[in-house]
C-alpha cells in the first residue's frame, strides 16, 4: 500500500475515526520489516497490539457437575421420607400395642388385688374368733 | 446446558477475558483468577444464560466490572507487589537496553493510562471490537468512547516519540 495512504489512515486513527478495517490496514503494514523511517516510531505500537492478541488463557475451569445435585437431593428426601413413614408406623404400632399390654396388666393386677382383699377380709374376720380364744386364755392364766 | 456445550460457548471469548482483566489487574495470577471466577459465575447461571443475546458482551462487562471492583477493594492495596512479569524500571543498564525491546515499554506505557483508556484501547485495538459494542461494553456515549480513545492513542505516540527522540527513555 502506498505510503501516503498509510499516513491519511494513520491520522484518521489518531482520531480515533478509523475503521476496524483500516486500522487492520496498519496493523498489516507495520508488521513488515520495512516501514518508511518517519513511521518507525509507530511500529511498537502496532506491533504490540498484534502480540498481545495472542496471549491465552491457559488455566483450566474446574466445572463441578453441579446439574444433578437438587435432583438427587429431592431422591434423598423421599428416602427419607419413607423410612421415617415407615419406621414411625412401626413406632407408632408397638407405642400402642405396649398401653394396650400395660392396660391389660394394670386391669388385672387390680381384679388379683380386689381378690386378696376379699379374702383378706374373710380371715380377719376368722381372727376376731382367735382373739375371743386368747382372751379367754388370758383370763384363766390370770385366775392361777 | 451442559458442561461440554457451556465451554464452546465460552471458548472462542475466555482469552478475551483474560486479556481484559491482564490489562486492568497487571499481574497474570491475578488475572487468571479473575478470569476462572468470571467463567465459574458465567456456569453457575448457564441456565439463564441462553436468554443474553450475546453471551461474549455479557462476559466482557462482568470481567471489566469483577477487576475494577477488586482493583478498587483493600486486597488491590498490594497488588503491585504481587506481579512479577513484568520489568520494573530499576534495572541494570543492560536490562534497560533489553527493555528496548519494544513490547515491555508499551506494557509499561499502557500500564501509565487511566483504567478507562485502558480498557478502551484494550477493546478496540487489541480485541477489533466495534465502536458500538465498546459503547455498551463500557455504558459511554459514542462520543465520549471517540474522545478517549484518540486521547489514549496520542498518549501512547507522545510516550513512543519521546522514546524514539531520545533513544533509552
Amino acid at each position: 500500500m502506498e505510503l501516503g495512504n498509510i499516513e491519511k489512515i494513520l491520522e484518521k486513527y489518531f482520531e480515533a475515526t478509523a475503521t476496524v478495517d483500516e486500522e487492520r490496514t496498519l496493523r498489516a503494514y507495520f508488521s513488515q520489516d520495512e516501514v518508511a523511517p518517519h513511521l518507525e516510531q509507530y511500529k511498537p505500537m502496532f506491533n504490540y497490539f498484534s502480540m498481545a492478541k495472542e496471549e491465552k488463557y491457559t488455566k483450566p475451569v474446574p466445572l463441578k457437575p453441579r446439574v444433578n445435585y437438587y435432583k438427587w437431593l429431592s431422591v434423598a428426601a423421599a428416602v427419607v421420607l419413607a423410612f421415617g413413614i415407615y419406621f414411625g408406623n412401626q413406632y407408632q404400632e408397638t407405642k400402642r400395642l405396649e398401653q394396650a399390654k400395660a392396660e391389660y396388666a394394670y386391669e388385672e393386677t387390680k381384679k388379683a388385688f380386689d381378690l386378696l382383699a376379699e379374702n383378706f377380709n374373710r380371715g380377719t374376720e376368722k381372727v376376731a374368733y382367735l382373739n375371743e380364744f386368747e382372751e379367754a386364755k388370758q383370763k384363766i392364766y390370770n385366775n392361777n | 446446558m451442559k458442561q461440554t456445550e457451556f465451554l464452546n460457548v465460552v471458548l472462542p471469548f475466555q482469552d478475551k477475558l483474560y486479556r481484559l482483566a491482564k490489562r486492568l489487574l497487571v499481574s497474570r495470577e491475578e488475572a487468571e483468577d479473575a478470569t476462572q471466577e468470571i467463567l465459574l459465575k458465567l456456569w453457575s447461571k448457564n441456565e439463564s444464560m441462553s436468554k443474553y443475546k450475546n453471551v461474549e458482551a455479557f462476559a466482557m462487562t462482568m470481567t471489566k466490572n469483577f477487576c475494577l471492583d477488586r482493583l478498587k477493594s483493600k486486597q488491590a492495596g498490594n497488588l503491585k507487589l504481587v506481579h512479577s512479569n513484568y520489568t520494573d524500571g530499576n534495572t541494570s543498564l543492560q536490562k534497560q537496553l533489553e527493555a528496548e525491546d519494544s513490547v515491555s515499554w508499551m506494557e509499561r506505557i499502557m500500564e501509565e493510562l487511566p483504567e478507562q483508556q485502558k480498557m478502551i484501547l484494550q477493546l478496540r485495538d487489541v480485541e477489533q471490537y466495534e465502536f458500538d459494542e465498546i459503547c455498551e461494553l463500557m455504558d459511554m456515549k459514542p462520543t465520549a468512547v471517540r474522545v478517549a480513545l484518540s486521547r489514549a492513542r496520542k498518549t501512547v505516540r507522545e510516550e513512543l516519540t519521546k522514546k524514539h527522540s531520545y533513544g533509552i527513555g
